[in-house]
């Protein structure tokens, strides 16, 4: 057991760190959801992919570096260290991307990745239905079969990104006489088609972060079908397991958060010892989680999968960001409502118990797949 | 980077759960608690033979001179069936603090090979000896000065089967570096970590198994939201518990071993609170063996320094305090 890097490891992040420190902007681009801002990150994205550095972990010719599993958690963790900009890019490179190379054919992984690499082309993940939230199965948008593709129909909505980004992902229910997981295809579009409608919700911030998207017989060829029609929940469910599990979260978000927590507790003056032990507590528990992703990359490293671990990991995770924000606006006092870096992170923190799958639905997945408790009758 | 047991650490750990898991551990704590402890000493003595109480023991004196890697694989072990006796005082503590000193080699060697267990009392954190009666005493003065001790009177433990005793100081052995007796210490709360671990994992599964089959409204407890997501949360708290003690074992240092002792504490004792709670009034009965872990859960929550002082520790490390 050991948690040694090697010297090509250590190269890696010495490589990383300078070249983030000598380009991170120095003061905070505006919010990516808005046009301004959406430009800005792209722009950023653009930089990063220009020095290899937007998605390192990919093949070279596809603008990556073939970087380790290792070497990605430390690029993350250089990443959040260097007070990077978000990834307005993240649904594509994070969720998408791994679902392409898994399932994509070769003219789309060509058609699509480069450009989600380099930002030009932002994607927005559209899962969600009105009616079709924790139980994502019963999602009822419909897709017909036509000459050549098919047509989709129907309402997404809490689409990530949905306002700004040039194309969507989700799942459409290709054969009606299917009931819930059957019957169901992952379809690519681009939001600009005939027929989409694009409807910004603006979230508790004010920024229109989703969308509702609505679909009036809108074509899409075959060719823009992922996997196999009638698939799709397969294909899909590997994009649910990077949401929830190594790829959205990474370690170092965390650690520098709990770093910054740290200094601010030591420049606040006459801190309570409640303020004191949860400053601690966050910075034990990011500490956690990052050596518990050190122990899932030597896992997956060995061939392992990441499993169910994906919803142990969400339901912490999630919950540590919003204590550490809380923390962090306890120790502010009255300065806390103003707004603030701490106030953008804790309006963000408490959309993490509930995207990526509420974490209801991560504790029943934890106890009915891992502790193997029976399942709740449902209708 | 390998964050996981060598393929001889996990032999090592599937050996110790082998032979506990066959060793009635529970009939042996119970005996221990009303003052017989012959069936406990057997199975120190066959935790011995699997070089245990070798580990931290040097080469010089007939040890094996191991990494708390294997430390922390035996104190899981410890913990998880509940076995009694003074483990942390004698592998975690003592046997460190006394290979400093140079001259007690003759008594690790009784340690290593299983002939003789060792109890301290270190205060502030440590004000009494665990099972004084049945181990030779030392007695820790102002952090530094290390005394043999003679046995005083006993208290009652929380834990029946941690048997208390105050001590009083005899002869001086000697001045040990502040340091050593530092390190010592750190290495006593990664076990107590490990033994609190171990305990919360046994906690859960016992909960686990009970919940499926007890049946309530004409189906398992264990199918409804209200049990699940409890449990759900302990095996999170437990999971995320191990890999800081993981971590610490492989530098153990000041902050890495308080961070981990914190969250083994914290998880161990939501698994307690949990585990309670789900067995409803059969586990709140004595007979019942989940008592024991209860039990012995809060008395480790309290021993080699309490969660507030872990914490002031991490604090004060980070430049914070």
């Amino acid at each position: 057991m050991d948690l040694d890097l090697t010297d090509s490891e250590l190269a890696f992040r010495a490589e990383a760190r300078e070249w983030l420190s000598a380009h991170v902007p120095r003061t905070p681009l505006p919010s990516m959801d808005t046009a301004e801002g959406f430009v800005a990150h792209q722009a950023w994205e653009k930089q990063l992919c220009d020095a290899r550095w937007s998605v390192v972990s990919w093949p070279r010719e596809l603008g990556g570096r073939e970087a380790s599993l290792v070497e990605w958690v430390i690029f993350e963790e250089e990443y959040y260290r260097a007070g990077a900009p978000g990834r307005v890019s993240q649904n594509g490179i994070f969720l998408l991307a791994p679902i392409i190379f898994d399932h994509g054919t070769p003219e789309q992984q060509q058609r699509f990745l480069p450009t989600m690499a380099s930002g030009e082309k932002v994607w927005a993940q559209a899962w969600s239905e009105p009616e079709a939230g924790s139980d994502l199965a019963s999602l009822r948008s419909s897709a017909t079969r036509v000459d050549g593709g098919w047509r989709l129909s129907g309402q997404k909505t809490w689409s990530s990104r949905a306002a700004l980004a040039h194309w969507g992902f989700g799942l459409f229910r290709s054969d009606p006489s299917a009931e819930r997981h059957a019957g169901l295809t992952y379809f690519l579009f681009p939001l600009d088609a005939d027929g989409i409608t694009v409807r910004p919700i603006a979230q508790l911030d004010g920024e229109a972060g989703f969308a509702e998207v609505f679909f009036d017989d809108v074509f899409v060829p075959d060719s823009d079908v992922l996997g196999a029609p009638g698939d799709g929940w397969r294909v899909a469910m590997s994009t649910a397991g990077n949401e929830r599990g190594l790829s959205l979260r990474s370690p170092g978000r965390f650690c520098a958060a709990a770093d910054r927590l740290v200094s601010l507790y030591a420049a606040t003056p006459a801190p309570s010892g409640a303020a004191a032990d949860a400053v601690v507590d966050a910075w034990v528990k990011a500490r956690a989680y990052r050596l518990y992703t050190w122990g899932t990359v030597t896992r997956l490293a060995a061939g392992g999968d990441m499993g169910t671990a994906g919803s142990v990991n969400k339901v912490f995770w999630s919950e540590l960001d919003v204590a550490l924000h809380e923390t962090a606006l306890d120790l502010l006092g009255p300065e806390a409502e103003v707004e603030s870096a701490w106030t953008d992170g804790y309006l963000f923190s408490l959309s993490g118990p509930i995207y990526a799958g509420t974490n209801e639905i991560q504790r029943n997945i934890v106890a009915e797949r891992i502790l193997g408790l029976p399942k709740e009758p449902r209708r | 980077m390998r964050f996981t047991h060598t393929a001889e650490q996990a032999d090592f750990a599937r050996t110790l759960e082998s032979l506990l898991s066959g060793a009635d551990t529970v009939t042996a704590a119970r005996a221990w608690a009303a003052g017989d402890h012959a069936p406990g000493l057997a199975l120190w003595s066959k935790l011995a033979d699997t070089g245990v109480t070798a580990l931290l023991v040097p080469e010089r004196a007939d040890g094996l001179a191991a990494s708390p890697v294997e430390l922390v694989i035996a104190m899981e072990a410890i913990g998880r069936h509940c076995v009694p006796g003074p483990w942390v005082e004698t592998l975690a503590f003592l046997t460190p603090l006394l290979s400093s000193v140079g001259s007690a080699d003759d008594t690790l060697a009784e340690v290593a090979a299983g002939e003789v267990l060792l109890t301290v009392a270190a205060g502030p954190h440590v004000p009494h000896a665990l099972d004084a009666d049945v181990a030779s005493a030392f007695r820790l003065l102002d952090s530094r000065t290390l005394h043999t001790a003679r046995v005083g009177a006993a208290l009652s433990s929380i834990d029946t089967t941690r048997r208390l005793f105050t001590v009083v100081p005899d002869r001086e052995i000697a001045e040990v570096p502040t340091d050593a007796v530092l390190a010592a210490f750190d290495l006593a709360v990664l076990a107590n970590a490990a033994q609190l671990l171990g305990a919360g994992e046994r906690v859960l599964a016992d909960s686990v198994a009970y919940v499926k089959q007890r049946k309530q409204f004409g189906r398992e407890i264990g199918s409804y939201q209200a049990i699940k997501h409890q449990l759900a949360d302990v095996r999170i708290a437990l999971d995320f518990a191990r890999p800081l003690i993981d971590g610490a074992a492989l530098t153990p240092g000041t902050i890495d071993v308080s961070a981990a002792r914190i969250a083994a504490a914290d998880a161990a004792h939501l698994a307690a609170r949990v585990g309670l709670q789900v067995h409803g009034a059969i586990g709140y009965t004595a007979e019942f063996d989940l008592s024991l872990w209860i039990l012995k859960i809060r008395a480790l929550v309290a021993a080699w320094g309490t969660q507030s002082f872990h914490r002031a520790r991490v604090l004060q490390a980070l430049g914070a305090a």
